[in-house]
């Protein structure tokens, strides 16, 4: 059993990765990632990690030398936010098209303009179709526990992809959370060591990178395609076996207070948290509200979103991110696609809220269902509406 | 005389027999660029890994599902060679020191095009030779970016005429001088910056082979004649590389920890630079004077070259 701690959740997240004795570590500063680069450089300037920490120029250049490291055989990681998520967008699709088990901790932070340093999903949406599989910390223990299992997830022979475990910027980052620390023990039995199909090292010369055209172009997106697909299964088994090994246990979908619930609502990240406390507060009040919250974003659960909103009336659909002038924020859009062919789906309600750090209450979420339950249209609604907005 | 002469007779069975950048590959027909890669891969050896930009040598060489490279080579993306590089070698780096791979002294290079060194390249590669990796850097400067179809760099030379800085009635061509390159990376003080050209394959050897033997970063700026872009016949690439030389528009030389020495390939007395121009269709649209205020700088430059090296003599000299 790990040890109970007390620590910003980036200083968890930096220990957790030491546990998995990461080889290379390629990181530039932004906030609210900065304390992850600190606290892992300071771990191998102390001894305590054996690693090449790679101070890059650039967070481009932060993924290409990780690209670069993990091509030759070395467990790497990165971390980023925002701005530098966006600076690393060329490479990202090259990463997973390279099938390289990179691994990245995203604080998620709002993208500029106007700048912004604080938490949104605006980052890491338009990575959305980069073949990377995509998890979201509702909390300091998930943020551990993802991390770590993002390495085995990553470097399973049938998945070898790259992973992002996005972690809300400061609302998540800079909480100081109680957590379970795993002991290195723990993680060494779990996490066995790297063990790469091919490498950059002249005993047996490769070439990575190379370039196609139309002949095989199509050939290699839809490899990647089944690539990101079958890792759903991979995922799943890691979590079982985690859930063994440290009595957590993680899915694609977790709900709470949903299987009698009319009305629901559906979170990604720490929001989950105070989404809870509004359906408590709900319940009280004899309406049966529920939460969904989605933990794995790509590759995206369709059987079991399905399964858990398939009895509700309504749901209520929350998003971080705005795609403008587009049908709804990006979650919005999935999960009606994903509901399209069902012959029982509640109807649909879309909030944009908590954009660029704006605070959001148990009152808000009271608010949404309040106002969804009052609404008496029977139709999915439409359109998308944002919460809290001063007009 | 005779020493010299039998040099030149047993200089070139010294180089490796090995081909690491097979035939087969798509180059144009009388590619200087690929001459120099090939006799780069001969002088550095098995033991090395290659990070590429994006350009000519990546697209020629790296067609899926075949590839020229008998080296481990790696391509990422245009502007990140050296950060790829950087990566490759940091990554070895931990694998050996924790005993995971072969105990065995692997040197990783960087390429690029003039493009992906002085352009698009340039943060990069100035963050990987600041940063101290024990790699080198080649830049193969082809004077445009000629895979994308001869468009100006910041390496293009100043009045030649490209598809974006095209020669008209209102124009002469490239309206600025080259960026000088080698002289960044000096000021960067790395261990050691070269010029070098495939026309002379025993120095550009010797050159690569010294980058080789140093541990840190090392930086060759390598003049790679394109007939493609220049409008040149394709049959005088080698001997358009000398005159290039021999006008001293691009002298070779090489500065070793701050200490230059111009390579004893520079001749006493430099060619006029209408040799060199003349049989470019890059150039064929400059008037006399244009190509007069070209020479004065050309010779302005060798000068201040000559006199670094007088006066930032290497030790043994």
């Amino acid at each position: 059993m790990g040890k109970r701690v007390g620590l910003e959740v980036t200083v968890a997240v930096a220990e957790a990765v030491a546990l998995c004795r990461i080889d290379m570590a390629g990181v530039y500063p932004i906030t609210p990632q900065s304390h992850i680069a600190e606290h892992l450089s300071t771990l191998v300037a102390d001894g305590k990690l054996d690693a090449e920490f790679v101070t890059v120029e650039s967070e481009h250049s932060a993924m290409s030398a990780v690209i670069g490291a993990s091509g030759a055989g070395a467990r790497s990681y990165t971390a980023t936010s925002s701005q530098g998520l966006m600076l690393m967008h060329e490479l990202l699709p090259i990463a997973s098209a390279m099938r390289l088990p990179i691994t990245m901790a995203i604080a998620n932070r709002a993208v500029s303009g106007p700048l912004n340093i604080l938490n949104d999903h605006s980052d890491i949406m338009p990575q959305r179709d980069a073949g990377w599989i995509v998890v979201f910390a509702e909390n300091g223990q998930e943020a551990i526990d993802l991390s770590i299992q993002a390495f085995k997830i990553a470097e399973h022979k049938d998945v070898m992809l790259p992973v992002s475990v996005n972690i809300d910027g400061f609302q998540l980052t800079h909480m100081v959370e109680p957590v379970e620390m795993p002991t290195q023990e723990e993680v060494d039995q779990f996490l066995p060591p790297f063990v790469p199909h091919a490498t950059l090292h002249p005993a047996r010369p490769v070439t990575m990178g190379a370039f196609a055209m139309s002949d095989y172009f199509t050939e290699i997106m839809k490899a990647k395609d089944e690539a990101v697909k079958n890792s759903k299964k991979v995922i799943l088994d890691v979590w079982d076996e985690w859930a063994k090994i440290f009595d957590r246990s993680y899915k694609p979908v977790e709900t709470y207070q949903a299987d009698d619930a009319d009305f629901l609502i559906l979170t990604m990240g720490s929001m989950g948290e105070t989404a809870q406390l509004a359906i408590d507060e709900l319940r009280v009040k004899g309406v049966k509200a529920g939460l969904v919250k989605l933990r794995l974003w790509r590759p995206f659960p369709f059987a079991e979103i399905k399964a858990a909103v398939k009895n509700a009336k309504k749901l209520i659909v929350t998003d971080r991110a705005v795609s403008f002038g587009g049908p709804g924020g990006p979650v919005f859009s999935e999960i009606k696609s994903a509901l399209y062919a069902e012959t029982r789906r509640p109807a649909i309600y879309n909030y944009i809220y908590g954009l660029g750090g704006r605070d959001v209450t148990v009152h808000d979420f009271v608010g949404m269902f309040e106002k969804i339950i009052a609404d008496t249209g029977n139709v999915a609604a439409d359109t998308y509406e944002f919460w809290g907005v001063r007009e | 005389m005779n020493i010299v002469e039998n040099f030149d007779l047993y200089a070139p069975r010294l180089i490796n027999k090995k081909e690491l950048l097979s035939s087969g590959h798509r180059a144009c027909s009388g590619c200087a660029e690929v001459l120099a890669v090939r006799l780069m891969c001969k002088a550095l050896g098995e033991n090395t890994v290659i990070a590429s930009a994006t350009g000519c040598m990546e697209i020629v060489s790296s067609m899926f599902p075949t590839t020229a490279w008998e080296v481990p080579w790696i391509h990422v993306a245009f502007e990140n060679a050296a950060a790829v590089a950087s990566g490759v070698e940091a990554g070895l780096k931990a694998l050996r020191r924790k005993g995971k791979i072969d105990d065995r002294y692997v040197k990783v290079v960087g390429m690029a095009g003039d493009g992906g060194t002085m352009d698009i390249g340039f943060q990069a590669l100035s963050g990987a030779m600041e940063r101290g990796h024990d790699m080198i850097f080649v830049c193969f400067d082809n004077e445009a970016y000629m895979n994308t179809g001869i468009q100006r760099s910041s390496g293009t030379p100043m009045g030649a005429s490209t598809t974006t800085a095209p020669a008209g009635k209102a124009s002469s061509g490239q309206k600025t001088w080259k960026k000088n390159m080698p002289e960044i990376m000096v000021a960067h003080n790395v261990p050691y910056v070269a010029t070098a050209c495939p026309s002379y394959p025993l120095d550009f050897i010797r050159k690569i082979e010294k980058a080789k033997s140093i541990k840190g970063p090392s930086y060759i700026h390598c003049f790679s004649v394109c007939p493609t872009g220049w409008r040149s016949p394709s049959h005088t690439a080698v001997s358009m590389g000398r005159l290039a030389v021999e006008t001293g528009v691009f002298p070779l030389f090489e500065v070793e920890n701050g200490h230059y020495r111009i390579s004893p390939d520079m001749p006493k007395q430099l060619k006029p630079i209408n040799d060199y121009f003349k049989p470019q269709g890059r150039f064929r649209h400059l008037t006399a004077d244009e190509i007069e205020s070209i020479q004065e700088k050309v010779t302005s430059e060798y000068k201040k070259l000559t006199e670094k090296a007088r006066f930032l003599k290497t030790g043994n000299e």
